[in-house]
């Protein structure tokens, strides 16, 4: 072949510039795959779909409670697999008002002889609702230490917006308690996950 | 190209080298596409024994030969086996062969790279299958291996799992690179792109999908190695991950991978039709545009595996629309085909028998594709063996039957003898009833609420699943058949010219049968 008049010895394009190319491609698009869980979660919190209540809520204006509507909001509290702690809502349910802010407290203790530390995570449903969900203040935001056989109340405040669509009468709001494992180990990880 | 065709003939001096090098090392297109075949062979017989091993347990209610958990390990492996070491290396083999042949080329563009993405897949499918002996079991979650199933629940042969992901990974996308650069920059002088034959086409389509998606797939088992190995927490909820972003992550990659899967039977498909029908390919522009349409579709689809996770309502809408929608250039394809065939000559060979039955059996699992689509509905059919229905009558009849017609196709061009016409009809029709005695009933199966992936049953089901079995028996049995033609047909047999086929196009039959080592060194002038 080598005597021959070489006639593929001048490709129309160089062979490295087309793998260099899909070289390329192929790193981009790994970078892709990560970047969709950002792109995920950014997604979410947007849309509030999958039931993803966002972060503090700060109120920007004052607005009266429109006493037409009631709307029930009901609770649910589970634990995580292998998690000992006993975890319930004070109350099952409370019927609020859009526009005003409501503080319920949600009972847990540590049965074990050890200190343990937990890590709530919220769920919301329907998820149309997720926009108008509002919390000012939630055991979630952070951590929960509870020292060996130590139970505390945990409270939640919280406003559904006056902007609920009116379609909706009911909210679910579900808390899944994890184990997050001993105090000293757990400041060393993350003490508060973004969307708490 | 000139470095690489200078080394080449002082190495092997125009001929293949001798004994076990010549396979270890070497890089010409026709050796290295004939591994893949082989290799795809092998891997089909195994993913199909473990097949074997479904049926027999499905046969009856109750659990009459395996444990639950061997039975998962057989689903998942199953599924892995046939997806990625059956059906994508034979068509990279198939790629490897004719693609250079069928531009006039003298072999692939980056032929030492061509030899690495080969060896790499024995190597990966060694982890894989190991995993069957280790402690545990092999991987058990099924071969979409959705979280927090295969990370936190998975056995510890996971980890195996997920770098034999890695490897094939690697080869597909070197394969894909290698594909890309033949075709954009060795084709013959006059051979534009709009003059390429289909099967080309469709291979270039393919190879960009695979650059496109491989690296996501590789991405989602490198977040899952993470999880299981790191301490992160991409799919645990319990540090903040989400189980659900995996299935994104994964169907972003597995909806354009079933395309990845078809789109190169589709080309061979529109060679093998025109070629016994007499006639010159319907359409042949359309048929370019509706695979490329195709194609940027398949990215825009990947929810409607999803549907019942909680997608919203609008997101339910966009997905089914855009699913619904691949109909159209599908459509045009099965019509250019069924058009190619109206008033022809035909003949009934069995690559042409194999390529009708493509037609055929395929839109049928289009269509149950299309019910599936269809969101409101899919919360019935979800997980049940109408799933398993349908996307066996898109990759066994689909992918399978293509791969069968394209071998019995060029066979006679890669052997220089005919194959045996009396026993390729044979496995052809033993093939056509058995698959569909076995995948038809899975229609019904699933629409009266049988669950996939279970190795038992309620009572009712009983019947349609022994009959499900014996035709899956029928259908894998006859593959051995298969074997049988392929041996004598390389061992002799009747000579083949040049042209075998009466009415068959294309550079790849200026060539003697069989096609010499080297071909194409000085390229053909294409009209």
């Amino acid at each position: 072949m080598a005597e021959q008049p070489a006639n593929n010895a001048a490709p129309q394009r160089s062979n490295a510039r087309v793998v260099g190319w899909c070289l390329a491609s192929a790193v981009g698009m790994f970078a892709f795959g990560f970047a969709l869980v950002p792109l995920y979660d950014v997604f979410c919190d947007i849309t509030g779909i999958n039931g993803k209540t966002s972060g503090r809520y700060v109120s920007t204006e004052r607005t009266a409670a429109d006493m037409t509507r009631t709307i029930k909001v009901q609770f649910l509290a589970q634990n995580g697999p292998d998690m000992p702690w006993v975890f319930r809502p004070v109350a099952r349910s409370v019927e609020v008002h859009p526009g005003e802010a409501t503080t319920v407290n949600f009972y847990a203790e540590n049965p074990t002889d050890r200190d343990m530390v937990a890590q709530a995570v919220p769920s919301l449903s329907p998820s149309e609702g997720t926009l108008y969900f509002h919390k000012t203040e939630c055991f979630c935001f952070n951590q929960q230490p509870l020292a060996a056989g130590e139970s505390t109340e945990m409270p939640l405040v919280f406003i559904v917006d006056r902007d609920l669509p009116s379609y909706i009468t009911k909210l679910t709001l579900s808390y899944t308690l994890y184990d997050q494992g001993e105090p000293q180990a757990a400041v060393l990880r993350t003490t508060t996950i973004d969307n708490g | 190209m000139s470095a690489v065709a200078d080394t080449h003939a002082q190495d092997h001096h125009h001929g293949p080298a001798s004994g076990i090098s010549r396979w270890l090392l070497t890089t010409n297109h026709k050796d290295i596409g004939t591994m893949y075949l082989i290799f795809s062979f092998t891997m089909f017989l195994l993913g199909g024994t473990m097949a074997m091993v479904i049926r027999a347990e499905l046969f009856q209610p109750g659990l009459q030969i395996v444990q639950p958990e061997f039975f998962n390990q057989m689903t998942t492996m199953h599924g892995l086996i046939m997806v990625f070491g059956a059906v994508m290396p034979a068509f990279v083999g198939l790629a490897n062969w004719m693609i250079p042949l069928m531009i006039g080329a003298p072999d692939m563009a980056l032929p030492r790279m061509n030899n690495w993405s080969f060896w790499l897949l024995p190597c990966a499918f060694l982890i894989l299958v190991s995993t069957l002996f280790m402690e545990g079991g092999a991987p058990n979650f099924g071969w979409t291996f959705y979280a927090p199933l295969s990370t936190t629940y998975g056995p510890p042969s996971t980890t195996f799992f997920i770098f034999a992901i890695h490897i094939m990974g690697v080869s597909s996308i070197m394969g894909a690179i290698n594909v890309i650069a033949t075709i954009l920059n060795m084709r013959a002088p006059g051979m534009t792109l709009m003059k390429m034959p289909m099967f080309v086409w469709t291979w270039l389509i393919t190879a960009f999908l695979l650059i496109a998606v491989m690296p996501v797939l590789a991405g989602v088992v490198t977040m899952m190695l993470m999880d299981i190995n790191f301490g992160t927490s991409f799919f645990n909820a319990a540090g903040g991950g989400d189980p659900v972003l995996f299935q994104h992550v994964f169907w972003f990659f597995g909806h354009p991978e079933v395309y990845i899967m078809i789109l190169p039977a589709f080309g061979a498909v529109s060679h093998i039709i025109p070629t016994f029908s007499r006639k010159p390919l319907f359409g042949y522009a359309s048929m370019v545009y509706a695979v490329g349409a195709i194609a940027m579709l398949s990215f825009l689809v990947w929810a409607h595996h999803m549907f019942t996770v909680g997608v919203p309502v609008a997101g339910q809408l966009f997905f089914m629309y855009a699913t619904l929608l691949i109909a159209v250039p599908t459509g045009v394809k099965v019509f250019n085909w069924v058009a190619t065939m109206f008033r022809g000559s035909l003949t009934f060979e069995t690559p042409m028998l194999f390529a009708i039955a493509f037609v055929i059996l395929f839109s049928i699992g289009g269509f149950s594709g299309l019910m599936l689509a269809i969101a409101p509905a899919d919360f019935q059919y979800h997980d049940t063996y109408f799933v398993v229905a349908h996307f066996h009558y898109v990759l066994v009849p689909g992918a399978i039957f293509g791969i069968f017609a394209s071998a019995y196709f060029w066979l006679p061009k890669w052997t220089g003898h005919m194959y045996d016409e009396t026993l390729g009809k044979t496995h052809f029709w033993l093939s056509f009833v058995g698959m569909n005695m076995a995948f038809f009933p899975m229609h019904f199966l699933g629409l009266a609420g049988m669950p996939r992936r279970i190795p038992d049953y309620a009572l009712q089901f009983a019947d349609f699943n022994m009959v499900s079995s014996i035709g899956a028996f029928m259908f894998g049995s006859t593959q051995l058949l298969f074997l049988l033609i392929v041996v004598k047909c390389v061992r002799g047999g009747e000579k083949a010219s040049a042209n075998p086929w009466e009415g068959a196009e294309g550079l790849e039959w200026t060539v003697p049968s069989p096609a010499p080592y080297h071909t194409f060194s000085t390229p053909p002038e294409v009209k």
